[in-house]
């Protein structure tokens, strides 16, 4: 079912919140492609959509139009069991607040979407420890996250969201609640562990300081991709759908 | 995931114990007045149920509990022996006398006047001296609480003396009485000897009492003396209850037991199902990240239910420990003996506790299943 190269297309989606008068276009016919082997960024000012749209493309927000395909797969023709099965293995994600269960070791909030999958206990430990060994986290996997720098959670959120191996990684602003050297470091580690050529990484953010990072950049505002640029510098493309008068 | 649910609940101590405290404590409150309401109220017959050996009681027929007593005519007595199906009937009196020591120490008693010739009705549990040596001149048998009530700080000792109606009675043995509802001391002795210690009446016959012939019931021997003498008559068991609830109908114990219940209820329940609801909804960020990873509704919900039972059953085991505890310490003082936690008492409590834990439950997976996942990207 994936075609060309792409694990992830959206043509003209929309999504918007409430009704009448409280209604709020989000993303207002959203073109955004995410290819193999590459690290996509999604950047834009704060408010712009960027969130919105990586919650449509992970099927945890239903789009409102437009046509969505992930993996070759229409996440809204799926039904609600099989769009959490989808997501629990194909998906793998990366928070801004890491959202790590404080209860839980390191080792364990990393095996945590393996125990979801059902996966024995001690298997799935172990498969987690073996990964924070390479991530370099090896003396700290049986402590607590409140015993862990901002940078190690992070990592260890990252460890998470990569463990049961899935296909595509989102992460929604990875450093923003990290220093510049911290979040270079945790760039560098997304870079060299999650990409893979069968496997899509899309981040959302808004720190330029790790746009060299990315493969692409798809530069949102207003609920609509503006511009995609390649780090090369090459300029790609530049929505002819976007209002000249709302870029100024 | 279970481990997962399980170090979710017990992660934050405070809030962990927090929980477990509420539900032992709403527990405790429950099962611990619950209790000592349903013993006070057994209380109330604990004199008819300590006779053991007749099964059927013979009153007047306005008698409604074990404390309102009319006196029946002499003639009563060989009436209800003319009934078909007794085995044998004998007198039993029973009468309120001030009992005084030497040292000038009363006691308003509960006098108990057994059948001369066969002393039916004595105290089976004695814990000094012989209710056989009921048979002696102006004996009586003493409770043990009544003993100390009269003779505070004095070893249990037979023969000592006391006083009642300018007889000078010995004490010939000291039982285990239950507790009546009012603590006085409970004493035993003939029929004969406790007319004489209670200030003379015209007629002195409070009961009868009354075994069947075998094959016949107490319940049936009961509807025939009332058809044939026109005396009330119950079963030991019916008369018990009757006391009961003459005292829950016509005093303000219950209403009294009951409020303290119900705050109990209340407080404990709402305390206990409201923590557990804001810990889930504290947890609420933890539970949208697991969505998001891919944990099922049908999964969480197992893990809120796991989490729910596992509190429950620990705050109730803790709660039961501790109105075990409360009532084993209770339970060998003079005003408070008798009085045990009942298991009726701890199935009704437990039975609160897990309706509680099925609502927070109901109101927490509720909470977690309309969560939307995507809530878990904003901030």
């Amino acid at each position: 079912m994936e075609t060309n190269g792409y694990a992830i297309s959206c043509q003209s989606v929309q999504k918007h919140y409430g009704e009448g008068e409280t209604r709020i276009d989000a993303l207002r016919g959203v073109d955004f492609e995410a290819r193999f082997g590459e690290l996509s960024f999604l950047v834009g000012p704060s408010g712009c959509g960027k969130t919105t749209l990586l919650c449509v493309i992970a099927g945890l927000l239903d789009r409102n139009g437009g046509d969505l395909t992930v993996l070759g797969e229409k996440p809204d023709e799926l039904t609600d069991a099989n769009r959490v099965l989808f997501r629990r293995k194909n998906l793998g994600f990366v928070f801004q607040q890491y959202n790590l269960l404080p209860a839980l070791t390191a080792a364990e909030n990393v095996s945590v979407p393996l125990l979801a999958a059902e996966v024995p206990r001690k298997q799935a430990l172990d498969r987690a420890k073996s990964l924070l060994v390479r991530l370099g986290l090896e003396k700290r996997m049986d402590a607590l996250p409140s015993k862990l720098s901002g940078g190690q959670q992070q990592r260890v959120a990252l460890a998470r969201a990569l463990v049961h191996e899935p296909r595509i990684v989102v992460c929604d602003e990875p450093t923003a609640a990290l220093d510049h050297a911290t979040g270079e470091a945790v760039m560098d580690l997304l870079s060299s562990s999650a990409v893979k050529p069968d496997r899509a990484v899309v981040v959302v953010t808004h720190d330029s300081r790790v746009f060299h990072h990315a493969h692409s950049i798809a530069r949102m505002d207003d609920g609509r991709i503006v511009e995609v640029t390649r780090p090369n510098g090459s300029h790609v493309e530049e929505v002819e759908s976007f209002p000249k008068e709302a870029a100024l | 995931m279970n481990f997962v649910a399980l170090r979710m609940l017990t992660g934050d101590r405070a809030k962990y114990f927090g929980l477990v405290f509420a539900i032992a404590f709403c527990t405790f409150l429950l099962e611990n007045q619950t209790s000592i309401f349903a013993n006070i109220m057994r209380r109330t017959g604990s004199q008819i149920l300590d006779v053991t050996d007749a099964e059927v009681w013979v009153m007047d027929p306005k008698t409604e509990y074990w404390d309102q007593t009319k006196a029946l005519k002499d003639t009563d007595l060989t009436r209800v022996r003319g009934v078909n199906g007794v085995g044998w009937a004998v007198r039993l009196f029973k009468g309120n006398p001030v009992a005084r020591t030497s040292t000038g120490r009363f006691a308003a008693s509960f006098l108990i006047g057994l059948d001369d010739a066969t002393l039916a009705g004595a105290p089976r549990k004695m814990l000094l001296g012989s209710w056989e040596r009921l048979r002696e001149p102006e004996s009586v048998v003493i409770d043990k609480a009544g003993y100390i009530l009269l003779f505070p700080k004095e070893p249990l000792r037979l023969d000592r003396t006391l006083e009642m109606n300018d007889h000078l009675v010995r004490i010939v043995g000291i039982s285990d009485a239950s507790a009546p509802f009012q603590s006085l001391p409970v004493m035993h002795t003939r029929y004969s000897e406790a007319i004489g210690f209670v200030g003379r009446e015209r007629t002195q016959l409070s009961f009868i009492i009354v075994r069947p012939v075998p094959g016949v019931t107490p319940k049936e021997l009961t509807a025939r003396i009332e058809a044939q003498t026109g005396l009330r008559a119950r079963t030991t068991k019916e008369f018990t209850g009757d006391s009961i609830r003459y005292y829950l109908k016509n005093t303000g114990i219950p209403v009294n037991f009951g409020i303290t219940i119900l705050v109990a209820l209340v407080v404990g329940t709402v305390v206990a199902g409201q923590t557990f609801y804001l810990f889930t909804v504290d947890n609420l960020k933890q539970f949208g990240a697991l969505k998001a990873i891919g944990v099922t509704n049908l999964r969480l919900t197992g893990m809120i239910l796991l989490q729910a039972f596992s509190v429950g059953a620990l705050g109730f085991a803790v709660g039961t420990g501790m109105a075990a505890s409360f009532f084993e310490l209770t339970l060998h003082k003079i005003a408070t003996r008798g009085i045990v936690l009942m298991w009726q008492c701890v199935g009704i409590t437990g039975a609160c506790i897990f309706f509680v834990v099925i609502v927070a439950s109901v109101l927490s997976i509720r909470r977690v299943l309309v969560l939307e996942p995507a809530a878990v990207f904003q901030g």
